[in-house]
């Protein structure tokens, strides 16, 4: 493999990413399954960087579950986003900083839907103005939290404490990453190295000490998608994409998958415990399951921040064979515990537990 | 092992490295102008059972090269060797030909290797 | 005592286009300046190694277009690029890498035209994978006398996709590059001859096989020498864990997608107007039509005329061509400038 062939792409599909003064929207699926993800992605910005990162308390939901599943009208959710964009312009923002890739992906669309038919914009404005009395300006960046994490990542390497490394022999980590379909595959231009050799995730790793693994179903979509999933009876079509990209990776033998999509994650995760159970298979080294993190799970973890604080804990594949090659210590004992010392419910069935 | 109410889906790719072209490689032995079918359905267009059926035997010979042998042992058996498809075929293949042979393929295949 | 008309004519391009013309006007006794970027006459000829449809050796040709501008007549320059050319009266001022000012009566481009840079096409892997090489490349290998991957031995198998950089609007080539069809097909021969134990797919959107004897060689490649054919586009090509290509096809007579592995992924890469061409264009304000070729005065009867008087075309700035075309093309435009010059001409009765 050349590698000035992908720099070359890479270089061609630069984005302009702000360094400072986000306004922040967050995502339903990463609250709900990885919160200790976007608690540090603003602990990260805020105290780490000191950089201004702004969270409106009433901001919503993007609708995009909604909209996906065809019962959020393509009107609705352009104006739900326009009040987004109302309450940064009231608070001077002009970059807006999306945790989710699917509302990063309904963003884009919604701005370039306004870009080639501007009647829509008009009709947004009127919608809005009509439920609100809001009025908004179209901000001038949309960037997703990787854009953010990925234009920090030498930062970020030069606070590591642990990198992603083999600490025993020094071996750089074998990493499989994956991009969410609606951060580069719709609007390529909007994604750091284009829609096939994407370079968000791809930058991070290599900043930080891994080695990145290209392997045949790379591009293949996980099978998220909200319409794919939401009646169990279709979840199997869903499952078997997932399937799919353990089957191709298995080989390469991986130590860790690290996506930028909530929907991913969560799929990557949660699909190797269904299979362990139905199957009876697992996809990683002596019948170990893959850890699947978000990047700011990875940082954290590279930047020496405890585990259990990063959440880690909650997700169905254990990250603890991946901690130990790393040297990472943390404490079985304190990894359902609260901060008030209270017990959390421990996880049943998980897989490396 | 269905707990959960789905299961996973075998996928439909044609793998080409996994077939057994087994079956193709008879018929190419036993008549060579099966190889110059080019897939222009002249044949699937005059076919009698394909007025009735989802008989096509211009499917059928993509299949056979494929090695998709579980279609094609559907699909052969559709054919009543009327041999209207021979009169048409522009590249002079013996299509006729080509479903006695399949025909027969499978029979050595189910009782003992090609 | 023949005639010789004291007219200099300025031909852009010594390839098959070029060297036809000049040999064919030097003969007919005008003055000829021929100005060639390369180091060497033949333009796109001297990549090939057979040609088709009968696999002849090029070098045959390229003696056939040495042999035509082997005149006095004629003044090569090589090594120079023209950077513009102005008309003033009735007359070409020619600016060149060289410096050197030609007053010319008639100006002939014959610029042909540059391959597609595969690398645009980023899902095959161009310039990534080690085995992904274009036809040009693969035309090299023959040259050399056997087709090795970049591993060093000689592949399994090996893959041809159709249509690389032409009739996709991705790159913004609507155009079909017409000569990859059959190309294709006889480089797939090619394979088969030198190596016996390869399969060679090719896959394709359609046949293109527009000239005398193309469809028999299409017949031939799967008659006699086993070539596959699979119609429908590649979407993407991957390396897996040995280093093999991964190939992802849509099976269109099968009507479902297929994967398979190759060791060697050969692009046929189509064809564009020269760059060097369309710079010159602006200079003389020549017409460039959507497909990025020079636009001719009228499709039929006037394909080696520009929209400027004075100004000619032949071979592949126009359209793609295959080489036997374009020398038709060149000899027409032969034709043409003579009619030009000889209206131009002030008759002195002796």
């Amino acid at each position: 493999m050349k590698l000035e062939g992908k720099k070359r792409i890479w270089k061609e599909f630069q984005k302009e990413i702000p360094d400072d003064h986000f306004f922040f929207v967050r995502s339903c699926i990463r609250q709900s399954f990885f919160p200790g993800s976007e608690q540090f992605l603003i602990k990260l910005l805020r105290e780490e960087l000191g950089k201004d990162i702004y969270e409106d308390p009433r901001h919503t939901t993007c609708t995009g579950i909604g909209y996906h599943s065809d019962v959020v009208p393509f009107e609705t959710i352009q104006t739900v986003v326009a009040r987004h964009f109302a309450l940064a312009t009231e608070r001077g923002y002009k970059d807006i900083l999306i945790s989710c890739v699917t509302s990063f992906g309904i963003y884009e669309e919604i701005v370039e839907t306004w870009k080639h038919f501007p009647e829509t914009l008009e009709k947004t404005r009127e919608y809005l103005y009509k439920a609100t009395k809001r009025e908004f300006e179209v901000p001038r960046t949309i960037l997703h939290t990787s854009d953010a994490v990925y234009k920090f990542k030498d930062e970020i390497a030069a606070r590591m404490k642990y990198p992603l490394v083999d600490h025993k022999t020094g071996e750089p980590l074998k990493a499989v990453e994956h991009i969410g379909c609606h951060y580069s595959k719709m609007f390529p231009k909007y994604g750091v190295g284009g829609a096939e050799f994407p370079h968000t995730l791809v930058g991070m790793i290599e900043s930080w000490g891994g080695k990145v693994i290209d392997y045949p179903e790379r591009r293949h979509c996980c099978g998220f998608g909200f319409r794919q999933y939401l009646i169990q009876a279709d979840r199997g079509y869903s499952m078997s994409n997932s399937k799919k990209k353990f089957e191709s990776m298995e080989p390469y033998k991986p130590e860790f998958v690290l996506a930028n999509c909530p929907g991913c994650t969560m799929f990557m995760d949660k699909w190797q415990y269904t299979l362990k159970e139905q199957e009876g298979k697992t996809y990683g080294v002596n019948g170990q399951g893959i850890p699947v993190l978000t990047y700011e799970e990875l940082a954290g973890l590279v930047m020496g921040y405890d585990p259990w604080e990063l959440g880690v804990q909650y997700h169905m594949v254990q990250s603890e064979p991946l901690m130990d090659k790393m040297g990472i210590p943390y404490d079985k004992d304190k990894k359902y515990i609260a901060k008030d010392g209270s017990k959390l419910i421990a996880p049943k069935n998980l897989i490396n537990a | 092992m269905k707990k959960f109410g789905f299961s996973s889906i075998k996928p439909r790719v044609i793998d080409y490295d996994r077939n057994n072209r087994a079956v193709m490689e008879y018929i190419m032995e036993n008549e060579p102008s099966f190889a110059l079918c080019i897939g222009c359905g002249g044949c699937a267009a005059t076919c009698s059972a394909a007025q009735f059926t989802d008989m096509s035997l211009r499917k059928l010979n993509i299949l056979i090269k494929r090695g998709e042998n579980d279609e094609v042992r559907r699909l052969m058996n559709k054919c009543m060797l009327c041999g209207k498809c021979t009169l048409v075929c522009p590249r002079g293949v013996n299509t006729r030909n080509v479903i006695f042979l399949t025909q027969q393929a499978f029979r050595k295949l189910d009782n003992y290797a090609v | 005592m023949p005639e010789q008309y004291d007219r200099h004519i300025i031909i852009v391009g010594a390839g098959a286009a070029g060297c036809t013309a000049a040999g064919q006007l030097a003969r007919e006794g005008y003055r000829i300046s021929l100005i060639e970027k390369e180091n060497e006459p033949g333009g796109k000829v001297i990549n090939w190694y057979q040609l088709f449809p009968d696999r002849r050796k090029s070098e045959e040709v390229l003696k056939y277009l040495r042999d035509e501008i082997d005149n006095p007549l004629i003044n090569i320059s090589l090594n120079t690029t023209v950077e513009s050319i102005v008309k003033e009266d009735d007359r070409f001022i020619v600016t060149t890498t060289r410096g050197v000012l030609t007053a010319a009566d008639a100006i002939l481009m014959a610029t042909g035209f540059d391959l597609f840079k595969p690398e645009r096409k980023e899902e095959y892997g161009y310039g990534i994978y080690d085995d992904v090489i274009t036809s040009v490349e693969l035309e090299e290998k023959f040259h050399s006398g056997t087709v090795l991957t970049s591993k060093g031995v000689a592949p399994e198998r090996v893959g041809i996709v159709h249509c690389v950089g032409s009739r996709d609007e991705k790159v913004g080539n609507f155009h079909c590059s017409k000569v990859c069809c059959v190309t294709a097909v006889k480089q797939a021969i090619e394979i088969r001859e030198m190596l016996p134990g390869t399969e060679v797919f090719c896959f394709y959107m359609d046949m293109r096989m527009f000239g005398p004897y193309y469809e028999e060689l299409y017949r031939e490649a799967q008659e006699k020498w086993g070539v596959n054919f699979i119609r429908g586009k590649v979407s993407e090509a991957s390396e897996n864990i040995e280093g093999r290509l991964l190939v992802k096809v849509e099976d269109t007579l099968a009507g479902k997608p297929l994967k398979m592995q190759v060791d060697l992924l050969v692009l046929m890469i189509g064809m564009e107007n020269s760059l060097s061409g369309k710079k010159i264009a602006g200079s003389l304000d020549l017409e460039i039509g959507i497909n990025g070729f020079f636009s001719v005065l009228d499709n039929h009867y006037g394909n080696n005329q520009s929209n400027q008087a004075g100004v000619f075309f032949a071979g592949t700035c126009t359209a793609a061509m295959n080489i036997t075309d374009t020398i038709s093309h060149a000899r027409a435009s032969v034709v043409e400038i003579g009619r030009y010059l000889k209206s131009k001409e002030k008759r002195v009765v002796l």
